[in-house]
């Protein structure tokens, strides 16, 4: 009895201590989603003035760009997939894989070859342990990722785009490279602190949104002068727009990620409570169990000398 | 509006400076570019360079690198990767920045890039 009552207490003593680091990472988690969310906010300015100058060149000039053409006859399309560097915040990174595999689905429905990119340590494991090709993968910064970080992968993803406008049926063009004719984006939206969405879209071939609906009377977009010309500014604008974007995914990311862990430590800690308090009480009872039978052994003892002195005294 | 333009310099991860001014002073791909009061609709490419923009008190002065510039109904917007003010650059590491980039040989437009954006930070580090 003695013994299991201390393995009960050990028991108990493993679970704090595992409650203590659970809470502390919530309480991590917790502080960092708000500088989370405030890096999203301040680089919302950058990405609204960007999106305005997009749209004020898309809707005033019929200019063609690459970056916002239509291949004819789309073979390979790549798919960024944003997962996190860390785990233990419960489904996130295996939910944004769920949504990577059923776009690589879709798109191998559509005939198209699937070329993989990947940031965060989960997701490059991921592929690693299924032996699966990665096209290329960033790691390091994806509980607080900064502009650099996206522009490297943006100009990536660019690259791999323009390599193949020349494309053609899946073979190199005239460049000698192979490319891909679409970029796709896998990434995890942050909607609320109890609810992120894994989310998937087209970041290539451009839509300008804004661009597609004329602007309303009494906000029509001035008729801007471009310096040097319309295609220079296209030009320059659109690589940083594509950027932006991708800045824009891996900062929502990383607040859903932070959100998930939060939720996540939350619930653990709330488990080590329950086990806590389970614990106690089986403890307990294994305590007063074994104290009601030595008292009825006493007494047991004590009956059976009595019995035996009365009967020698007759 | 009493002075005349309103004025946003933004980089990529956050608001830098904004409020009134009456003049701005860039250089774009095609030239230094000086903004007043009712200036045309232009939509340029900035080159990394020292922008000043001149309140009524005070001027202000910042090394971006290169961006946009766009004007439009007296809203001047300057759109950067990086910026800072001048207060906050450090100027020897700026000048040591400048002197790594310069040392090495690769001249391709990145690297021209870096080291334009590089002067902006010492020529802006050196005017405080």
């Amino acid at each position: 009895m003695a013994v299991s009552l201390r393995e009960y207490r050990a028991r108990i003593k493993s679970t704090e201590s595992m409650k203590k680091i659970t809470r502390a990472m919530e309480l991590i988690a917790a502080s960092r989603i708000v500088k989370a969310q405030a890096r999203a906010r301040q680089a919302a300015p950058y990405a609204r003035e960007l999106t305005r100058a997009v749209s004020a060149v898309a809707t005033y000039t019929n200019v063609k760009h690459p970056l916002t053409t239509e291949p004819e006859n789309p073979r390979r399309a790549a798919v960024l997939v944003v997962t996190s560097d860390r785990g233990l915040a419960g489904a996130y990174s295996s939910s944004v894989l769920k949504e990577a595999e059923r776009l690589n689905e879709r798109l191998r429905g559509e005939g198209k070859e699937v070329v993989t990119y990947i940031t965060g340590r989960k997701g490059e494991a991921y592929y690693k342990f299924r032996n699966r090709d990665v096209a290329d993968s960033w790691t390091g910064f994806s509980d607080q990722p900064s502009y650099d970080d996206a522009k490297q992968v943006g100009q990536a993803l660019i690259q791999a785009f323009v390599h193949g406008i020349d494309d053609e049926d899946g073979r190199p063009g005239e460049d000698g490279v192979l490319g891909v004719q679409e970029v796709h984006l896998v990434f995890t939206q942050f909607k609320s602190m109890l609810v992120q969405e894994p989310q998937a879209v087209r970041l290539l071939p451009l839509e300008v949104v804004e661009g597609e609906e004329k602007p309303s009377a009494d906000e029509v977009l001035p008729l801007y002068e471009f310096e040097p010309s319309a295609e220079a500014v296209l030009d320059a604008l659109l690589p940083r727009y594509v950027e932006s974007r991708i800045f824009f995914a891996l900062l929502q990311a990383s607040a859903s990620e932070l959100a998930a862990r939060q939720k996540a430590m939350k619930s653990a800690t709330d488990n080590a409570d329950e086990l806590i308090k389970k614990f106690t009480r089986i403890a307990n009872q294994a305590r007063q169990a074994g104290i009601t039978q030595e008292i009825s052994e006493i007494v047991g003892g004590v009956n059976a000398l009595a019995d035996a002195n009365a009967g020698s005294e007759l | 509006m009493a002075d005349g333009l309103q004025v946003e310099l933004v980089s990529a991860d956050r608001l830098v400076w904004s409020g009134e001014a009456t003049m701005v002073r860039a250089k774009t791909a095609e030239g230094d570019i000086g903004i007043l009061k009712d200036h045309a609709p232009v939509l340029s490419v900035m080159r990394a360079a020292p922008v000043e923009i001149e309140t009524s008190g005070e001027t202000v002065v910042a090394a971006v690198d290169d961006g946009f510039l766009s004007v439009a109904a007296n809203r001047v917007s300057i759109l950067t990767e990086h910026a800072e003010l001048a207060a906050d650059v450090d100027a020897s590491a700026a000048r040591a920045e400048l002197d790594r980039l310069s040392g090495s040989d690769a001249d391709d437009e990145e690297a021209q890039a870096a080291i334009r954006a590089a002067e902006a930070r010492v020529a802006v580090s050196e005017r405080s």
